[in-house]
């Protein structure tokens, strides 16, 4: 068994087999877990705004969508992962309130899932699978060896996608 | 260009959002105390400015269950206040609140807890918010208390993405309320838009 490498909020991390990634609590931030199937090289990113050209204060690349999975898929290059092998895995994204009216801070669980989907076909990273909108916090693991992705959320069975 | 810089602690600016936090916490007290009939103590509430990673970790970590109650505000100050608790404490107050002995429970929140809790959320976050409002002289209005009960991690991304918008920092104010039998760990979030924090130090002549 590898170790389990956390990734914190606004944060990226890159491993190999037999290392993990896991990040813990995801409500409305999307977390994007990236694989190379053949070189077992693994990617996630836990981002929690969709552009980093809306936003003047841009310094932590990993806190966007855009620039954040640029340096996660540079970061997995450096690994030996080869582009156009890639596959995703997203979750996240909630609505953590059950708001009414439409006040455009309440809506940046889909805006993030957009996001990332938007930047993962510019990237032509194609998504396998994904968990993602609704109201309720997810934990996810990414196992390197296997390319499954187990998410748990509270008082729900744990799913593997 | 907005005149704040969160990243800067020493700025005056960030003086004045903790006395903001300092005064608006002990007003919340003053409600709670009021409402539960009894004496509340209130510790000096610590007014911290952490990154992004350990955010959930003051709050005992990423997968700890909290209860978030969270309401909209409008008016000349846009955003959102949010006051998080953990499940434990949260029953308390509703013990507390129904007449009841704390009984330290870890249960699902039936309905009238879960009421009982968005009214304490209204109670405290309105007495919160008029102590802003009274200090700077605008007008704050908020929405009905939002109430959301899961992890810290997930709960907390909803203010931190707020200010992940101006930095790579958020303001938590954590007071700890004290009465004889118990004592329940809250958190304070206050979340204006970037153009409100500009109205905010003006009304204050910064």
């Amino acid at each position: 068994m590898g170790v389990m490498i956390k990734v914190g909020m606004a944060d990226l991390k890159v491993c190999k087999a037999p290392d993990n990634l896991t990040t813990l609590g995801l409500g409305s931030c999307v977390g994007a877990s990236i694989y190379d199937p053949v070189t077992k090289v693994s990617g996630m990113l836990h981002c929690m705004l969709p552009d980093s050209t809306k936003i003047a204060n841009n310094q932590n690349r990993a806190k966007f969508a855009d620039s954040g999975l640029d340096d996660l898929i540079a970061d997995m290059k450096k690994l030996g992962a080869e582009q156009s092998r890639l596959v995703a895995k997203i979750a996240g994204g909630a609505q953590m309130f059950a708001f009414s009216g439409n006040n455009d801070m309440l809506r940046v669980g889909d805006r993030n899932v957009e996001a990332v989907k938007a930047k993962l076909k510019a990237l032509r990273i194609p998504i396998i699978a994904e968990d993602t909108g609704l109201n309720y916090g997810r934990t996810i693991e990414f196992y390197s060896e296997t390319g499954n992705l187990i998410i748990k959320s509270v008082g729900k069975e744990t799913k593997t996608i | 260009m907005s005149k704040l810089d969160l990243n800067d602690v020493g700025s005056v600016q960030f003086d004045v959002l903790k006395e903001i936090g300092n005064i608006g916490a002990g007003n919340a007290t003053t409600a709670l105390s009021q409402m539960i009939n009894t004496k509340v103590d209130m510790q000096v509430p610590k007014v911290e400015l952490l990154g992004f990673q350990e955010l959930p970790d003051i709050v005992g970590g990423a997968e700890k269950i909290v209860v978030g109650i969270l309401v909209n505000l409008e008016g000349d100050v846009d955003g959102m206040m949010m006051f998080m608790v953990d499940k434990v404490c949260a029953h308390n107050l509703v013990d507390i609140l129904m007449g009841k002995k704390p009984s330290n429970d870890d249960s699902d929140f039936d309905e009238i807890s879960l009421s009982a809790l968005q009214e304490i959320g209204n109670i405290i976050g309105g007495a919160y918010l008029n102590s802003l409002s009274s200090l700077t002289n605008l007008v704050i209005t908020e929405s009905i208390p939002y109430l959301s009960v899961d992890m810290a991690g997930a709960i907390l991304s909803v203010p931190a993405i707020e200010f992940g918008k101006i930095g790579d920092k958020a303001l938590l104010i954590q007071s700890r309320f004290l009465d004889d039998d118990m004592s329940v760990d809250g958190f304070f979030i206050l979340i204006p838009t970037l153009e409100s924090y500009d109205k905010i130090f003006g009304a204050l002549g910064l």
